[in-house]
């Protein structure tokens, strides 16, 4: 099955409007979290596609490593982040994130 | 200083130097070692310190025998700037072999005369501790003396001039706490040293008016000046010696400038001998005589320096007419003297003034030798009074000639050099001073009738007076205790004495008549002319000496004065008299016109002009008022306003942004990822179409 690099491509810009929407619109911080992750995918996407496409064999892991790379860097970003909104949730009794606005200038 | 370097001649010119190292050597081992050790040692470090130089002087007279025309021997450089230098070198030639001789002889014996004479004197004025200080000074005159008349230059010779000058003012203010009020003596030294600035003032303005005409200060390169281009400039040589003249008036006492010379008689007798009548007042007739080339240029100045030099002679032989004080009379006998010298120079008879100014320093310095022997025996006399019976508590002037009289059989060395001396002075051959005098004369004769007449004149009171003096001081009956008492002094003073009066015998044979030795000695150096033995002017001025000392035996000498005697001539003469007696009033003269006047003015300046104007007007009121307003201003207009302006300025400036730009942080976390994400297509869209 040999699917063209613009399709891959596009499913990967899609995902990322998606994603941007989904962080731009949105008040539930797990959502915003899950539209972050979102975008990230979505480049892990246009990564394999690019090293699938161009890369000669011997340099073909190259887009998967920094893949990889991304998984990892997100899901410690997870970790942290859920346990910030865990936090939130405590002291707000909400995860909406307009209510966390005490750094109003 | 060996390391000299002569322009052409023999090696015995290279020691010349040393005439004036050896007195600078004997001064430093005084000042070094004179207070640890006793007069013996300072006196005789000082004394053979000059003999040394006198040898020095000999060895120079003897290479000038085998070169007559001299040499210039150069010593270091001293000022050297592009083309123009001023080394330091000494000018060997007749001329100031002449004066190096005499001047060291003369003060070799001086400096012995001295060992003894203050050896009492510092007892009687009672501090002993001078006894060093004073031969320091003694030797450092010699010392400058030495640099004035071996100067190749009118600089070094400058040097030299304000040398003896400053040696001059030490000496004088010797005894600075005594005189009249307690300063006379210190007031004395300032006079001397304040009328010598004018004449030193003088100097100066000639020698910028050398260096300017000339671009050199060297006499060799000057006087070639003066011969080749001399006529061309005559008005600027005519300045150039009017002002040496005012500087040799000032330094040989002459008229204006001699008001100083007769209250240096302040000082020790043997520097009124050695410097005030010998040497130093010789400096201004050798300067004039050493630049005869300058002199001869213009025919103003020449006959000014006749007229003042026979007007000097005259007028202050006047006055010695009429003093009581021993010293005094002969202070008014040196001033008449150099007043023939210098008319001398001025018309032309450069080896007669020398030849006179040798002699003179001879029968000079032993008049004022033994006048201060006969002071010593006077006040030995007063002495030994007080300390055996009744305290004379009254004023005793131990110089007043009225309190002396019959010391003739008391001091018999002191009477006959005394009287060798005055002869010598009164112009009677064939003593010294007659063969001199009469050349001076003789060459008057043909030059300039009128300094002829009042040389002659001068002559005439010259005898009267010395007369006067050998009367009143050695004949008739002893007018005080003191004279009564008076005992002959030890050898120490005596043998000096003798010698110089041996010099004051045959000076004569310098320069006699038919051989003319000093003539074509100095012919080397100078422009010269024989001067002719004038028989009708010998005896002339034989016969005028002989009438004033007999006018002198028939009012002093028949009837000798008794105590307390008024002087006969006061009878006769009657206010001439007066006047004479009071120096002509010179002093109160010179005290109105120009003392008053500028004590005035200089008050003037201090109270009016310095303190009222500058200090309490100026610096009081403007100054400190401006600065007043100024400040005020500075700190309740700029300071106030400006600076506190600008400063709160920017504080309300950063204060209205913040309240602005605050608004912008909104704390909606949706907000700032919409400004990040905008701001990312920004960058975008600037990469993709620009």
């Amino acid at each position: 099955m040999n699917v063209p690099l613009n399709y891959l491509l596009a499913l990967s810009g899609v995902l990322f409007a998606i994603g941007v929407v989904g962080v731009l619109v949105r008040r539930n911080a797990i959502v915003i979290f899950m539209s972050i992750e979102l975008m990230l995918n979505s480049a892990n996407l246009a990564f394999i596609a690019f090293a699938r496409s161009f890369a000669p064999a011997a340099e073909a892991l190259r887009g998967h490593v920094l893949v990889f790379f991304v998984i990892a860097v997100a899901a410690a970003e997870v970790a942290v982040g859920l346990a910030l909104i865990v936090v939130i949730f405590r002291t707000k009794k909400s995860i909406d994130v307009d209510q966390v606005s005490s750094l109003k200038g | 200083m060996l390391s000299s370097e002569i322009v052409g001649g023999s090696g015995l010119f290279s020691i010349a130097p040393l005439i004036i190292a050896f007195p600078i050597l004997g001064l430093l081992i005084n000042l070094i070692f004179g207070r640890r050790s006793n007069e013996r040692f300072v006196g005789i470090v000082a004394s053979s310190a000059i003999g040394l130089a006198f040898v020095v002087a000999v060895t120079q007279f003897v290479a000038l025998l085998g070169q007559p025309e001299g040499v210039s021997v150069h010593v270091a450089d001293w000022i050297t700037i592009a083309d123009f230098s001023v080394p330091w070198s000494l000018k060997v030639d007749t001329l100031s072999a002449t004066m190096m001789l005499m001047v060291t002889g003369v003060s070799t014996l001086i400096h012995i005369y001295a060992i003894g004479y203050m050896h009492d004197d510092v007892r009687f004025q009672g501090d002993p501790g001078r006894f060093t200080r004073f031969f320091i000074f003694f030797n450092l005159f010699v010392a400058a003396m030495m640099i004035l008349v071996t100067a190749n230059n009118f600089l070094m010779m400058f040097v030299g001039w304000e040398g003896v000058g400053l040696c001059s003012y030490l000496l004088i203010g010797f005894w600075y706490e005594k005189g009249a009020d307690g300063i006379g003596n210190a007031v004395a030294g300032k006079k001397a040293f304040v009328t010598n600035r004018i004449g030193d003032f003088g100097f100066l303005i000639a020698m910028f008016l050398i260096f300017g005409a000339v671009g050199s200060l060297q006499f060799d390169e000057v006087f070639h000046w003066a011969h080749e281009h001399g006529l061309a400039n005559e008005g600027v040589i005519t300045a150039i010696t009017l002002f040496l003249l005012l500087g040799a008036t000032g330094k040989s006492a002459q008229i204006p400038l001699y008001v100083w010379l007769p209250d240096a008689m302040a000082g020790p007798t043997p520097v009124s001998a050695l410097i005030h009548a010998a040497t130093m007042v010789t400096a201004g007739i050798y300067m004039i005589a050493r630049n005869q080339a300058l002199f001869a240029v213009s025919e103003f100045s020449s006959s000014l320096v006749a007229i003042v030099g026979g007007a000097t002679a005259l007028f202050a032989a006047t006055i010695a007419v009429a003093q009581f004080d021993i010293k005094k009379v002969l202070a008014y006998s040196t001033i008449s003297q150099l007043g023939f010298m210098l008319a001398a120079v001025g018309i032309g008879a450069q080896v007669a003034s020398m030849f006179h100014l040798v002699t003179h320093a001879f029968f000079k310095a032993l008049l004022f030798l033994s006048a201060g022997s006969v002071i010593l025996g006077i006040e030995h006399g007063h002495h030994h009074l007080e300390h055996d019976s009744h305290g004379g508590d009254e004023p005793f002037d131990p110089n007043d000639m009225r309190n002396m009289g019959g010391l003739r059989s008391r001091m018999k060395t002191t009477f006959w050099v005394y009287l060798i001396g005055a002869l010598a002075l009164s112009g009677v051959p064939p003593f010294a001073g007659f063969f001199s005098k009469d050349e001076i004369l003789a060459d008057a004769v043909q030059e300039n009738t009128l300094v002829y007449i009042l040389l002659a004149v001068a002559a005439f009171f010259t005898a009267f007076y010395m007369g006067r003096q050998i009367l009143m001081v050695f004949f008739g009956a002893a007018r005080s205790e003191a004279a009564e008492h008076a005992p002959e002094n030890p050898p120490l003073i005596t043998i000096p004495l003798s010698l110089l009066a041996f010099g004051a015998v045959i000076g004569g044979a310098l320069n006699l008549p038919g051989l003319h030795s000093l003539t074509d000695w100095i012919e080397h150096t100078l422009h010269v002319h024989v001067s002719e033995f004038n028989l009708q002017v010998a005896a002339i001025s034989t016969g005028l000496a002989l009438l004033a000392i007999g006018l002198a035996w028939l009012i002093y000498g028949r009837k000798p004065l008794t105590r307390g005697q008024a002087d006969p001539l006061r009878k006769w003469l009657g206010p001439i008299f007066v006047g004479m007696e009071n120096k002509w009033w010179v002093d109160e003269i010179y005290n109105a016109i120009i003392i008053r006047p500028y004590i005035a003015l200089a008050a003037f300046l201090a109270d009016v002009v310095d303190w009222r104007f500058w200090h309490d007007w100026f610096h009081d009121t403007v100054l400190a008022r401006s600065f007043r307003l100024g400040t005020q201003w500075l700190s309740s207009g700029f300071d106030a306003h400006v600076i506190d302006g600008a400063v709160n300025g920017l504080g309300s400036l950063t204060k209205g942004a913040a309240a602005r730009l605050r608004l912008v942080q909104t704390g909606y976390v949706r907000n700032y990822a919409l400004a990040l994400f905008v701001g990312v297509l920004l960058i975008l869209s600037y990469f993709l179409f620009v």
